[in-house]
């Protein structure tokens, strides 16, 4: 600071001094500034330096009103040259620190206790995990011939939104590809290895299985275009020849070694589907004949499955809400709620999935029995503090008596109806007594709305051909069951349900023999088909548990006139309820935060433990539960040890049992069932003809 | 401390101030305070902060010119190209699409050798991290980071020609295994793109990835790449209804030829598939590139590891493997490397003499070179032939001779040529074995003597060259000699043939029993190809290649076809027109005794016209060995045969080169 000083008396202080100084020179100040002082030869340096230093300060001021663009720069230019710095010493570093130690990986635990690649294993993806891309497109898609629409960075839903929804889109007849688009599945393992950069699905596993010698020709990705329903992946691009084929190429490849499948999420449907396609003869199946599953498979390993379905799929279908899977929203809902676009970018997202046959897969299946009546459910009392509570006996938790007792105490309180998937406003608490029914069918779907739907423009969803009556008529403190909700959907969506009908059942079976079961689309329900004869094959369940699931939802109309909005939220302001189970308009249960236990543990509890008439040759089942642990610290990253619906794939114990499966064991060497949850008391409850 | 010296410098200033004339050291002095104290500010403000303020305005204009670029429409480059060169033709798939051509075949892509991915599924230490990451394509970075790594994930085992120990390389599969070699330079990717405009998509379309390292054979041994292949055929044949069309290039026309033999052949050798598996499953195969009787340049890379522009690992960047940048013997490094790839080993030259002309012969006999330059201006065959015929008055040059020592023997009559016999030479262990440590290539194993009685030996000829290489690299030939055979046969019906070792070589096979198929040879020609070598011993130095090009042979005048040590003759760059088009001119023309159910053969031809400007990239009627991808006249062909044409829709052979006088010279029976 003193210099500065000093350099300002050095400027303007000491000319003045010289020019009263030295009387002979008349100084003037308006010729500092100008050249021609350096013409004087006459003139001591020592005033000439003087002001040259004056006239670069008077510059450097100047200049001040460039220096704004020149800080920004500079500071660009800082920031820069860190990061690259950075990046190189990130770069040199070796890959591994010395003192950073990484948890060994299953993989090489296994490879030391001498573990090998022993049956060849199938990966079958879920729902929204699979990466798509483009094989021909409008105009506004150019250049991205083979690019990935879904999946990746997304880069493009940014750029051109309304193409990237219009060429995700189906056709809202056919369940297929619009004129002039086609997008496909990205096949092999990178269809799903990553979701997004850095968000791992199936990688984890990959590796690890890699490293007890699995490669590209004894593990296969069997992805498909999960978008459009099981059996027009067959019709439209012969997924399901293609699994078969490699499947049986596998197994003589491997040296007749049966095949372990794993299937993720809605992949387990999926496999289940296509069970019974290859048994079945061939212009509907693929004519494997009746021994084929037993000759091929040796276990399968569903992670996360979706078997009775989802709630989740109903609140995406009636109002585009579901929280953070299975629909559009998944990937950034921050950015799509706020509208950023200036379009309706909820009701764009609605359109698009309601497109997509496949999420009609996962509306809940096997009706009252299963999901609940009125006043009626099998997770009924359910302890809704489980997250609490766990967290403090981690290791405890691992037997039933302990849940059972911590149940026991929350049964004072006023039991949440759960069986009530959908209600409005007080609906989800009054007696059933005092619920109207409604009798959907008479409400008409006035076509008067018409001229609104002109308005609205080009966003069109089926809500705009509503009246506003029937809107309010099904809103009127009406609650839905697992059996009326389909009523509800049918009525507020009729073509989707239309084409979803045509491709999937959600009943349940009275009489399996009944010839009308040999159709496909009871394929992919485990309530309305038996399971191929194989006594020897396996079927794991294996599900993370701990984490709070939506199960029900509590509705109200939106507030909204304006025309295009959907008129249906969730009441977000429903009031909490004491034990937690309630929160922001959805009841919860225990689950993997996609799926509820029951949906994913049921048939392995009972609907196919022993020989049922689901599971005629009595194929062994066992539960894998694995209790979430949220990652202790960030470097962690996704951790694990999570229980979290894709999480999972990361679950060091889940991989420890793909992995000693794949390796040969059997159910029993792994140890049999490994429960945590209410799932055996809630399938006991489950009172359903086996 | 600087306020000490500021001090001292106002003081001097007021003593210049007080007398006016004071003596001109001082106003130095005073001068020089002033300067050193201006640096300091400028050194304190100056140069980090303008070094910064440059990086930031680049930083900054970067962005908003890739923001700019991102921010226009996709089509702009192409706008921009049709304002400078005129508009565009449609790509072949938009023309045909127009036509009516829709998809009917399936296609199955057989890719070459080097422009596969290849991922690591199992590495040493060295390795960590690259878990399914691209070691061969994509954008080499492994190369420049972790050289030495790589070259030992690369390599195979130098014993079996298979994986190392703890070591697992596999081939990336799917359409991306070769679509893009690396970022921007296609292989596969515009077949495909056009292939799509039909309606082609990943059920109809099947690249057959393998590992191009390891001997035919082998692939299925380790990989079962062939039972894939196979059983993927016959899903696609299965669930389209029509047979396949398959589409070669380069070392994958052998590769496929194997596996036509493979298929049809008894299950433990073979794949089982019954004696006519491939007339139930396949309509045609469009040969492209076909080094069907090998390629001189495999032998240039197994004696020096020079050959020029492919089939080693030196083809994607010579500049920096040359000049030794990473301090260590590069060029060792490579070669040891190639050595234990057996592919390389399926292109040696095949027939011996016969096919490649022997010490005074060759069927190219005649060919001027520089004919090819006024092929570029007009294309008029007539004037073509003109020139050809011209040419024949020149002096004509030895192609027989594959490798020669000195450019004076190369010329040389051959009864003037003093030949000593390499093989009594005794191999000697010298001790330069020890010095070289890892670097380690068989020539360290040779003596002083062995290195100087190949040299004497003077002239190699396609049948002697095999010699040779027995010689300098007996082991890399041991293996060789196990899966791929060079020679012709006499009796195709001896029961050796049998042996899945003479599947590769068309000489020593019989096609499959399939009249209804087709195969197609399509290959650029004009463009100088490497026929033959001058060699020279290079300066003795431990540790390095004894041989090398004689860079310094050069023909007279500009006609010659001698230039930088290495004959040409017409070709695509890499595989003369003689190796890619003799068995379909000759050898399996009409029912030869190499075809005995009279498959037909088609040659397509395309002349090479580089492209005109630099928007154009590669080019679009390149006729270069691999750029010849993206050459519109094959795409269309590809197209209608894929469609469902055949040969005589599309016009039978298109010839532009010398194929069927050449192919008429050589004597083979047939």
């Amino acid at each position: 600071m003193g210099s500065i000083l000093r350099f300002r008396k050095l400027c303007y202080v000491e000319p003045v001094k010289i020019s009263s100084l030295l009387n002979k020179k008349s100084y003037e100040p308006t010729k500092t500034s100008s050249e021609t002082k350096d013409e004087i030869g006459g003139v001591p340096n020592v005033d000439n330096v003087f002001d040259k230093e004056c006239k670069k300060r008077k510059t450097k001021r100047q200049s001040r009103e460039w220096r704004c663009v020149d800080n920004c720069c500079w500071v660009i230019g800082y920031l820069c040259t860190t990061w690259w710095l950075l990046m190189f010493m990130y770069n040199c570093l070796p890959v591994t620190l010395p003192g950073f130690q990484v948890p060994e990986s299953p993989g090489v635990r296994l490879k030391r206790e001498g573990l090998t690649a022993l049956h060849p294993v199938v990966l079958v993806p879920g729902i929204v995990t699979g990466g798509l891309e483009l094989w021909e497109g409008k105009p506004c898609a150019d250049g991205l011939f083979r690019k990935r629409l879904w999946g990746g960075s997304f880069s493009e839903l940014f750029k051109r939104p309304l193409c990237w929804l219009e060429h995700l889109s189906l056709d809202s007849e056919t369940g297929l590809d619009p004129e002039g688009i086609r997008v496909r599945a990205i096949p092999g393992l990178v269809a799903a290895d990553y979701f997004a950069p850095g968000y791992f699905v199936w990688a984890v596993l990959i590796e690890n299985l890699a490293r007890i010698g699995y490669e590209g020709k004894n593990m296969h990705m069997a992805s498909y275009d999960w978008r459009i329903s099981f059996q027009n992946t067959e019709l439209r691009d012969q997924a399901l020849s293609r699994l078969k084929a490699k499947i049986e190429l596998m197994y003589i490849t491997n040296g007749y070694k049966k095949v372990v499948v794993v299937p993720h999420s809605m992949g387990s449907i999926y496999f289940l589907h296509f069970l019974k396609w290859v048994e079945s003869p061939p212009p509907m199946g693929g004519g494997g004949g009746p021994g084929w599953f037993a000759k091929h498979i040796k276990a399968v390993m569903n992670i996360g499955p979706t078997f009775l379905g989802v709630p989740k799929a109903v609140s995406n279908y009636f109002s585009a809400e579901a929280k953070d899977i299975a629909n559009i929203r998944a990937m950034a809902p921050g950015l799509l709620d706020s509208d950023i676009f200036g379009f309706q970018t909820l009701k764009h997202s609605l359109r698009v999935s309601r497109t997509w046959d496949t999420i009609g897969s996962l509306i809940p299946k096997g009706g009252e029995t299963i999901w609940g009546n009125l006043d009626w459910s099998p997770e009924e009392g359910c302890n809704c503090d489980w997250a609490k509570k766990r967290h403090q006996y981690p290791s405890s938790s691992g037997n039933n008596s302990t849940n059972n007792n911590a149940k026991r105490d929350f049964r004072v309180e006023e039991p949440v109806k759960y069986g009530r998937m959908i209600s409005f406003g007080k609906a989800s608490q009054m007696p059933s007594s005092q619920l109207q029914s409604l009798d959907i069918k008479k409400l008409q779907r006035s076509s008067t709305s018409k001229n609104v739907s002109s308005t609205c423009g080009e966003i069109w969803s089926e809500y705009d051909e509503m009246t506003r009556e029937s809107i309010k008529e099904v809103a009127d403190n009406k609650a839905y069951t697992a059996r009326t909700l389909l009523d509800l959907l049918s009525f507020v969506a009729p073509k989707m349900m239309r084409r979803v009908e045509a491709q999937f059942s959600h009943g349940l079976a009275d009489n399996l023999d009944d010839p009308k079961y040999s159709h496909f689309k009871y394929w992919s329900n485990p309530l309305e088909t038996k399971l191929p004869d194989a006594p020897d094959v396996e079927i794991y369940c294996l599900y993370g548990v701990g984490i709070p699931t939506e199960r029900s939802y509590i509705y109200k109309l939106s507030t909204t006139e304006k025309c295009n909005s959907i008129p249906y939220r969730i009441d977000s302001s429903a009031e909490a309820s004491q034990n937690g189970c309630h929160d922001g308009g959805v009841c919860m249960v225990d689950g993997d935060q996609s799926v509820p236990v029951l949906s994913a543990g049921f048939m392995c509890a009972k609907g196919w433990k022993g020989q049922t008439r689901f599971n005629p040759s009595g194929m062994p089942t066992y539960i894998r539960e694995y209790q979430h642990k949220p990652p202790s610290s960030i470097l962690e990253g996704r951790g694990t040890e999570s229980g979290g619906h894709v999480a999972i794939m990361g679950n060091v114990a889940l991989i420890e049992d793909v992995m000693r499966v794949a390796a040969g064991a059997t159910g029993e060497e792994i140890g049999g069932d490994r429960i945590y949850s209410g799932i055996l008391r809630m399938s006991e409850r489950v009172n359903i003809q086996l | 401390m600087s306020l000490l010296r500021r001090r001292k410098g106002s003081e001097s200033d007021k003593d210049s101030n007080t007398t006016r004339d004071s003596k001109p050291i001082e106003d130095e002095d005073s001068k020089t305070e002033k300067a050193r104290r201006e640096k300091t500010k400028k050194s304190k403000w100056g140069c980090v902060d303008s070094c910064c303020w440059l990086v930031g305005c680049i930083c900054s204009l970067w962005w908003i010119l890739l923001f700019l670029y991102n921010a226009l429409p996709a089509s702009i480059p192409q706008y921009v190209t049709e304002a400078i060169t005129g508009p565009l033709p449609d790509p072949p798939g938009v023309k045909l699409y127009k036509e009516g051509l829709r998809v009917k075949h399936p296609v199955v892509f057989v890719p070459g050798i080097v422009t596969g991915g290849l991922e690591l599924w199992e590495g040493h230490n060295c390795a960590e991290g690259l878990f399914r990451k691209r070691l061969w394509g994509g954008t080499f970075g492994e190369v420049y980071k972790r050289p030495l790594c790589w070259v030992e994930h690369l390599s195979l085992d130098n014993e079996t020609g298979l994986d190392p120990p703890g070591i697992r390389v596999r081939p990336v599969s799917g359409l991306v295994a070769a679509d893009y070699f690396a970022p921007g330079y296609f292989v596969w990717a515009v077949l495909i793109a056009n292939l799509a405009r039909l309606g082609y998509e990943e059920k109809t379309m099947y690249m057959a990835a393998y590992d191009w390292r390891i001997s035919f054979q082998n692939t299925e041994v380790r990989d079962q790449t062939m039972s894939r292949i196979k059983s993927n055929i016959e899903l696609m044949v299965k669930t389209n209804g029509k047979k396949v069309v398959v589409i070669p290039h380069s070392m994958g026309t052998l590769y496929f030829l194997h596996f036509m033999k493979w298929v049809e052949a008894p299950a433990p050798m073979g794949g089982g598939g019954g004696p006519d598996w491939c007339d139930k499953h396949i309509k045609a195969v469009l040969n492209i590139g076909a080094p069907f009787l090998g390629v001189p340049k495999a032998v240039a890379g197994i004696f020096s590891a020079e050959a020029k522009d492919i089939a080693v690992a030196r083809a994607f960047a010579p500049v920096v493997l040359d000049n030794d940048i990473f301090g260590f013997q590069t060029l060792q490094h490579m070669m040891r490397m190639t050595r234990t790839w057996d592919s390389t080993m399926s292109m040696i030259p095949k027939g011996g003499e016969t096919i490649w002309g022997t010490l005074d012969w060759s069927p190219e006999d005649g060919y001027a070179c520089s004919s090819k330059k006024q092929k570029n201006n007009d294309t008029k065959a007539v004037q073509q032939k003109d020139q050809r015929s011209q040419g024949l008055l020149a002096k004509s040059v030895n192609y027989g001779r594959i490798i020669s020592f000195g450019k004076a023997v190369a010329e040389a009559h051959s009864s003037k040529i003093e030949r000593t016999n390499f093989k009594d030479a005794i191999m000697v262990n010298n001790l330069a074995n020890t010095t070289c440590k890892d670097v380690w290539t068989e020539y360290n194993e040779m003596g002083i003597g062995a290195i100087r009685a190949v040299a004497d030996h003077k002239v190699y000829t396609a049948g002697s060259v095999l010699d040779l290489l027995n010689f300098v690299a007996p082991k890399l030939m041991t293996r060789g000699s196990a899966h791929f055979s060079y020679g012709i046969a006499d009796n195709l019906d001896d029961p050796k043939y049998e042996h899945y070792k003479y599947w590769s070589n068309p000489l020593e096979t019989k096609l499959p029993n399939a009249p209804d198929m087709e195969i197609y040879s399509m290959y650029g020609v004009g463009i100088p190809t490497e026929r033959a070598y001058v060699y020279k011993l290079s300066p003795p130095f431990e540790c390095y290649i004894p041989f090398q090009i004689d860079n310094s042979a050069d023909g007279e005048n500009e006609d010659s076809c001698l230039s930088g040590g290495v004959y040409t003759v017409d070709g695509d760059e890499t595989i003369p027109a003689l190796s890619a088009g003799f068995m379909s001119a000759k050898g399996w023309r009409g029912k030869t005794r190499f075809n005995p159910s009279g498959i037909r053969t088609y040659i397509r031809e395309y002349n090479h016209a580089p492209p005109a400007n630099l928007l154009e990239g590669r080019g679009t009627q390149s006729g270069a060995h691999v750029d010849i991808m993206g050459n519109f006249a094959l795409i269309e062909d590809i197209l209608r045969v894929a469609a469902g044409a055949t040969g005589e829709e599309l016009g039978r052979d298109r010839v532009f080169s010398n194929i069927f006088k050449w192919s008429e010279k050589i004597n083979l029976k047939l």
